[in-house]
């Protein structure tokens, strides 16, 4: 078949055009820290399974500067994705009512960055609690 | 017609994104940065010890495998919208190979928890 010679608006990188589009992708990309992370952690089980050796040196690599400044990374990004996790709520979520009045964005955004804080305290608490 | 498979990945998606904005931060802060630095932690830190005591208890144990399979489904899920967005032909094949991964390391995750026993 021959394809009609019709013009195609090029789309390539669009992303790059507004800075809007720009922390749209950035925030899309907090996607492969999170698939890092967890595929640190299934090595971390798998190296586990191993016996105390193996163990060790999962936990010797994590010390290295490259892991430590890897997890810099992953911690910005995850905080990143956080943040705009909470920020779309509002759209993601349905709408919300309380007291038959719907519950303003910025209260939705409010809680979640709140419930995030307090679990992340619980979170360090039972850490630093269990070990310290 | 057949049924859409779409809202059971939109939801491990969504379960994935709230759990790693919940307690990512943190996890990452504790596994990644205090405990190899030994930030306010003692010697032993996350030594294997602690490890396989910590996961002897079935809440730890199942409270991991939910880190590691919802992180995955929801990174995959992402992942694959993301290189849709980028101009990346993307079909059903590649929609169940990032499913399929995000699958394969829930259940290399769960063989692995087992197996510790």
């Amino acid at each position: 078949m021959v394809m009609p010679r019709t013009y195609i608006r090029p789309m390539g990188s669009w992303w790059r055009r507004l800075p809007f589009y720009r922390r749209y992708m950035v925030r899309e990309a907090t996607c492969i820290a999170v698939i890092a992370y967890a595929l640190v952690l299934l090595t971390g089980l798998w190296r586990l399974t191993q016996g105390q050796e193996a163990f060790d040196a999962w936990r010797a690599a994590l010390a290295t500067p490259p892991a430590l400044l890897a997890h810099v990374v992953l911690l910005a990004a995850f905080v990143f994705h956080a943040w705009t996790w909470f920020e779309v709520m509002p759209k993601t979520l349905p709408i919300v009512r309380m007291g038959g009045k719907r519950v303003a964005d910025a209260t939705i955004v409010r809680s979640g960055v709140a419930a995030a804080s307090v679990a992340s305290v619980l979170l360090l608490a039972l850490a630093y609690g269990g070990w310290a | 017609m057949k049924r859409s498979n779409k809202p059971v990945f939109w939801s491990l998606f969504g379960a994935g994104g709230m759990l790693s904005a919940l307690v990512g931060p943190a996890l990452v802060f504790l596994t990644g940065i205090a405990l190899p630095l030994g930030l306010g932690f003692d010697a032993a830190g996350l030594s294997y010890a602690r490890a396989m005591g910590l996961l002897q208890n079935p809440l730890a144990a199942l409270a991991l495998a939910a880190v590691i399979s919802l992180f995955l489904f929801h990174g995959f899920h992402r992942l694959y919208h993301t290189l849709h967005d980028l101009g990346v032909p993307v079909g059903p094949g590649l929609k169940a190979l990032c499913h399929g991964l995000a699958r394969l390391g829930t259940l290399v995750a769960i063989a692995l928890l087992f197996a510790l026993g």
